[in-house]
């Protein structure tokens, strides 16, 4: 597990990988969040024993890390990261659903097991490629997007000052955090008695800074509307993509691709 | 111009619980003056500045930046004259891109969309910062940061300049080229600091404020050479004019 310091350059260098200039890159940030946002729809929306059909969904992720030229590794490090909650949510389901499904090898697979394996399958693709959409658009372009898209202005200022003072934030954390370590003595981690104090003291420090960022943009001509300078331009490239990537995960939620090409190869033989 | 004109007049304010911050102070700074506001800790020079831009407003007394005494009605059109530069920079930068961040003001202001690039690119470049354009906030270093601010409040074009603590964080080289960029320009200059040798760098004139009253206001160098009265506000002499004192005892001492 990484620790808070390493975790924030994690983040940065997510977003960073956002400043390449690829095909995938250089598509409107709207396509690439509606095309997301449906991959994660129809990933959802299989039935709860769904392993094999889910499978071809693998291309999209893999056509973004490809053309994206994003490096695998870094994805697939940030999704272990989190995968412990997946794990938590269907560890149990090989014990409760003990009913034999099917053979492989002579060996009797039960519901359970193949429900954890669908949780898990999914959860890898819905969360890698939602950091896969940060590392090919930007988290501020793909905030951008969500505005035009007319998710209430309130919302979208929201996630981008999250995002700017995620990092103030942990740093002032941290700094707090290795004053207390160094008067500690040979404690680790922080006393339960001083949680109190010590997350009241980052509350405080934290509403202080919100008042003066508030201040400083009133300064600046502040009425309540953050306005942005870049505009966005869709064209065909954006169009296509959409609809070719609608139309893959349609047939691929509505046929079961594997099985229609296992038969389709038996037919062949 | 008289709209780069500074004057506050009796100006009493204390905070809700009841501290007073400051004590009736007057004083009227004119066009392209630069004036050093200093004094100890809580002497009220950041609460001074909270009225300059109206952050806060005072329980009696005035503060006119122009022709017209601030109120919370022309609030707007005083604050586009003021470019304020906060002592730490992440509160200034709020944006996610420094690009982003300069174009801030200028987008509130209503400067059409196909101007803010070249307004923005020219106070980048003003500043030297040209090449940070795409850098967000958080990636860049102490004295970047501080000179993206800068850039971001010029690109309001204002006409009066108020910095709190410009220097702060600085290491010697940052701040060496922070006082040259701030010498080429020609606003009117209202600096908040503890760094007596930035006034004396910048500022013809200082201003000593004392537990929320003018203690002085008058020519720096007249009084950084005040030694009392120096003492009397918790502050001392500019490092260099210690120096110069020194120098002469040190050569005083061998002549004898």
């Amino acid at each position: 597990m990484a620790s808070i310091d390493t975790a924030l350059v994690s983040i940065g260098a997510l977003n960073e990988l956002a400043s390449q200039d690829t095909h995938i890159h250089r598509l409107d940030p709207r396509a690439k969040l509606i095309t997301t946002v449906l991959f994660i729809v129809t990933v959802v929306s299989f039935d709860k024993y769904a392993v094999s059909a889910l499978l071809p969904l693998v291309l999209y992720p893999v056509v973004l890390t490809a053309l994206g030229d994003i490096p695998t590794g870094a994805i697939i490090r940030k999704v272990l990261i989190v995968s412990p909650f997946a794990v938590l949510i269907g560890i149990f389901n090989p014990f409760f659903d003990r009913e034999v499904l099917m053979h492989i090898g002579g060996v009797p697979v039960t519901g359970g097991v193949i429900s954890f394996a669908s949780i898990l399958l999914r959860f890898f693709l819905t969360v890698g490629v939602a950091l896969l959409l940060i590392a090919v658009t930007g988290f501020e372009a793909v905030c951008q997007a969500l505005e035009r898209l007319k998710v209430p202005r309130a919302f979208v200022v929201q996630l981008l000052f999250l995002y700017r003072y995620l990092f103030v934030l942990l740093e002032e954390g941290l700094r707090i955090r290795r004053a207390y370590a160094l008067r500690a003595g040979d404690t680790r981690g922080v006393a339960m008695r001083h949680y109190g104090s010590l997350s009241g003291q980052l509350l405080l420090r934290t509403l202080d800074r919100a008042q003066r960022i508030h201040q400083a943009m009133l300064c600046r001509g502040f009425d309540g509307r953050i306005r942005v300078a870049r505009s966005l331009r869709a064209g065909p490239a954006d169009v296509l993509f959409v609809l070719f990537w609608c139309l893959f995960f349609f047939l691929a939620r509505r046929y079961n691709l594997p099985l229609l090409l296992g038969a389709f190869m038996e037919g062949i033989v | 111009m008289s709209h780069h004109i500074v004057e506050v007049k009796d100006l009493v304010y204390a905070y809700p619980d009841t501290t007073p911050a400051l004590n009736g102070i007057s004083f009227r700074i004119t066009h392209g003056e630069s004036v050093g506001i200093v004094g100890a800790n809580g002497a009220g020079k950041s609460t001074l500045l909270m009225h300059l831009t109206g952050c806060l407003f005072p329980r009696s007394g005035s503060v006119q930046i122009g022709d017209h005494a601030l109120t919370r009605h022309n609030l707007k059109q005083a604050r586009a004259r003021i470019g304020m530069i906060f002592q730490d920079p992440d509160d200034q930068l709020f944006m996610p891109t420094v690009y982003d961040d300069v174009a801030f003001g200028p987008l509130n202001q209503g400067v059409p969309a196909e101007e803010i690039e070249t307004t923005v690119e020219r106070a980048l470049e003003t500043v030297g910062a040209l090449h940070l354009k795409t850098r967000p906030p958080y990636k860049l270093s102490g004295g970047e940061k501080r000179r993206v601010a800068i850039a971001a409040v010029l690109a309001m074009a204002p006409d009066i300049l108020i910095l709190d603590e410009p220097s702060s964080g600085l290491d010697p080289r940052s701040r060496r080229q922070l006082i040259e960029l701030l010498k080429t320009f020609e606003h009117t200059k209202i600096i908040a600091t503890h760094d007596l040798d930035l006034v004396l760098d910048l500022c013809e004139r200082t201003i000593i404020l004392h537990q929320g009253t003018l203690a002085a206001d008058g020519k720096t160098e007249e009084i950084f050479a005040d030694e009392r009265l120096l003492l009397d506000n918790n502050l001392e002499k500019p490092l260099r004019m210690q120096g110069v004192q020194d120098d002469a005892k040190a050569s005083g001492s061998r002549l004898s």
